[in-house]
């Protein structure tokens, strides 16, 4: 199985306000009514991108159409908490996105967006904000993961260090994100491990 | 030196480094349900893969069964998935405990019920809750549905090695305080962030007298506190507990009693980190916010923005009370509520049904509150109807329903309405989780929430149910 190296991830941002932004709210449990991923990608938010009782479109920055077509993700803590639900990263790819950058990411859906070759990268606060200035400013910014050289650039200068594990950098450099076929690779030693166990 | 309990489990369940750093790990035991398992069978046929062992992996049904009429949900979806699920476990040989076994029920109290969950080994979910089967001293992850479909084909995920916190609380809970208040305690203190690469191992006095339910419950909410998995060292009771349950291997019982409790932390284990707490200091906690270190005794008033110490504190406080319409600084008690609800996998369990059924006969349900009652498996409710205890919440104005998440997180019908405020014995108050995307939730103990549906407002369980106050310690 050939996975795609993924070496730079390239586009506009838009940032998503708040901090301990749950899965719950990234998709609300009742669009979780499915056997396919597919077609999860327009209910990303969509608590918060419509209004509970009109229905109407908020103000939230997806709904600005300034920001259409932007593939990375801007966020504050903690992002990713609640619920163990591949269901968000899902739909956050569906929806367009290649890419989060926040100040810290929740462990599960950290796993579940890397097992989806979508990097979680983590800058610092005032980094973030930095970007988000750009980006509100002008949403046109170019924004560049480069998690070979471990840096995040913006067409308006910025430079920034970024920090990401190094075994999930790694495996989305060396294109295996996806670990599915080195685990079957070790029958054998699947099996020992097993018997060891007296209780398999 | 001494090892933990988590580092033995992981040792002995290690089967290898994968190219990338990670461990590749044998999960023991492998839990499903409908929501996060039918995409995974999806991508195993996908990719001409099967169940490696299927012996391994337990399915029920859950989170999506109406509380009423188990076996009609009206909604389509909610058929499909049943139905998916169903064909899934015939088509790869899964042991199902499907609606008509008398067995389903929350995959959390479905397990330590039929006796699957044992100590030393590993278990994997996907579902947060999943840390609930650390009460028997296993290392119980949530993981994503692509880690389901590796569980699947290889009984093994990839896996990063988690540090540990020994949070040890000691001296004695004071009546009317209860296992909820001690993990939604813990959580306050820690934060909802602070167990972020943990694994968090419960100690001392108050976890040795805790029944093996109370340790499910702390157990449950480790995921809420951000760690990845909570447990409790084996002991007499966890050996008492499982003894002769259906998936336990009588034939030498004594030397399978042994195994386990030999899984249980070296006295000279190092640690990453410990945290000491003492029980006095817990009292009956609710949340006010909308997240679930947002906790506060019920004695203490509602967070004013205004005396935030940092303006990070200040936006926090502020986007939580807009969202619940709390008004700051006022007292938590006597905040008026709409829907009570007692069920989940934090608190669906016979003792919880029991410790409340104590204390509400004689009272009523308060006049305009809707409360309901969801025993987290057949077998919780079936034992509740034999000791009468369904009669009960009956008899004081609660609805008795069927096994399932129900309000949890209402993926079935039972949801709130609109700006509703429930007072909820489940374990996430995030914006919109009951159902309602403006609904509002307060997470206590059973209690506690017996307790608000019969005053129709957030009560000290205490001095309705006249707890006996201990002799105060000069
Ligand atoms: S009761 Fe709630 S938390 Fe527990 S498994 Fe069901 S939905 Fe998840």
């Amino acid at each position: 199985m050939a996975l795609e190296k993924v070496t730079q991830v390239t586009g506009r941002g838009v940032f998503v306000p708040g901090a301990d932004i749950d899965t719950d709210r990234i998709i609300p449990a009742r669009f979780m009514k499915c056997v396919t991923f597919d077609g999860l990608g327009e209910f990303a938010f969509y608590d918060v991108r419509f209004d509970p009782n009109t229905g109407e479109k908020t103000n939230h920055p997806l709904n600005d159409s300034r920001f259409d077509g932007a593939t990375i993700l801007l966020a504050g803590v903690n992002f990713g908490c609640g619920s163990s639900r591949e269901h968000a990263p899902q739909s956050l790819s569906k929806y367009g996105f290649k890419a989060v950058i926040a100040q810290s990411f929740a462990e599960i859906f950290f796993g579940n967006s890397t097992t989806l070759a979508m990097p979680c990268v983590t800058l610092q606060a005032a980094e973030i904000e930095a970007l988000r200035q750009a980006v509100e400013a002008d949403p046109a910014v170019q924004i560049t993961i480069d998690l070979v050289g471990k840096r995040v650039k913006s067409s308006a200068g910025h430079d920034f260090a970024l920090s990401i594990p190094e075994s999930a950098r790694d495996a989305l450099v060396a294109g295996r994100w996806d670990p599915i076929q080195e685990l079957l690779d070790r029958e054998e030693k699947i099996a020992e491990t097993a018997k060891a166990l007296n209780y398999v | 030196m001494g090892k933990s309990l988590y580092q033995k489990v992981w040792d002995a369940h290690t089967v290898g480094k994968l190219a990338d750093g990670r461990t590749q790990l044998f999960i023991g035991t492998h839990l499903i349900h409908e929501v996060t398992s039918p995409q995974a069978f999806g991508m195993l046929r996908d990719l001409g893969l099967t169940v490696k062992y299927p012996a391994r992996t337990f399915a029920t049904v859950d989170h999506i069964v109406p509380t009423e009429n188990q076996d009609q949900p009206v909604d389509p979806l909610a058929a499909e998935m049943m139905a998916a699920l169903q064909s899934n476990c015939d088509d790869f040989g899964v042991t199902y405990f499907d609606l008509k076994s008398g067995k389903q029920g929350i995959v959390h109290v479905v397990g330590p019920e039929q006796g699957i969950t044992q100590p030393g080994t590993t278990i994997a979910c996907g579902d947060s809750h999943t840390a609930t089967h650390g009460a028997f001293g296993a290392i119980a992850f949530g993981i994503g549905t692509t880690q389901v479909r590796d569980v699947l084909a290889t009984q093994t995920m990839a896996m990063e090695p988690l540090k540990v916190r020994r949070i040890e609380v000691t001296g004695k809970l004071r009546p009317g305080v209860y296992a909820k208040d001690v993990t939604l305690h813990i959580i306050r203190i820690l934060g909802a962030k602070g167990g972020i690469g943990f694994a968090y191992e419960y100690a001392g006095d108050v976890f040795d007298a805790m029944s093996m339910e109370e340790r499910m419950t702390v157990c449950n909410m480790a995921i809420e506190g951000g760690a990845r998995c909570g447990y409790v060292n084996p002991d007499a009771k966890t050996v008492a507990y499982l003894q002769g349950r259906p998936y336990v291997d009588m034939s030498d019982f004594d030397a399978t009693a042994a195994r386990w409790l030999s899984f249980a932390s070296d006295a000279d284990a190092v640690y990453d980190d410990i945290v000491k707490i003492d029980a006095a200091d817990i009292e009956p906690t609710v949340t006010w916010g909308i997240s679930p270190d947002h906790g506060i005794a019920i004695s203490e008033t509602i967070p004013d923005p205004a005396k935030a110490q940092t303006p990070g504190e200040k936006a926090s406080v502020e986007e939580a009370l807009a969202y619940m319409k709390l008004p700051a600084g006022a007292p938590i008690k006597g905040q008026k509520i709409d829907v009570a609800f007692i069920g989940s996998c934090t608190n669906g369990r016979l003792s919880d049904f029991r410790e409340v059924a104590k204390f509400i006969q004689g009272h009523k349900v308060a006049a305009g509150v809707k409360a309901i009652a969801v025993p987290g498996s057949q077998i919780v409710a079936h034992q509740c109807e034999q000791e009468g205890i369904d009669k009960i919440f009956s008899a004081a104005g609660f609805e008795w329903r069927a096994a399932g998440c129900s309000m949890c997180l209402a993926m079935n019908p039972d949801k709130l309405v609109g700006d509703q405020l429930c007072a909820s014995s489940s374990n996430r108050n995030f914006k919109g989780r009951q159902g309602s995307p403006t609904g509002r939730t307060v997470l206590m103990s059973p209690v506690m929430v017996a307790a608000a549906a019969i005053q129709g407002s957030i009560a000290d369980a205490r001095e309705l149910f006249e707890l006996e106050p201990e002799a105060a310690v000069a």
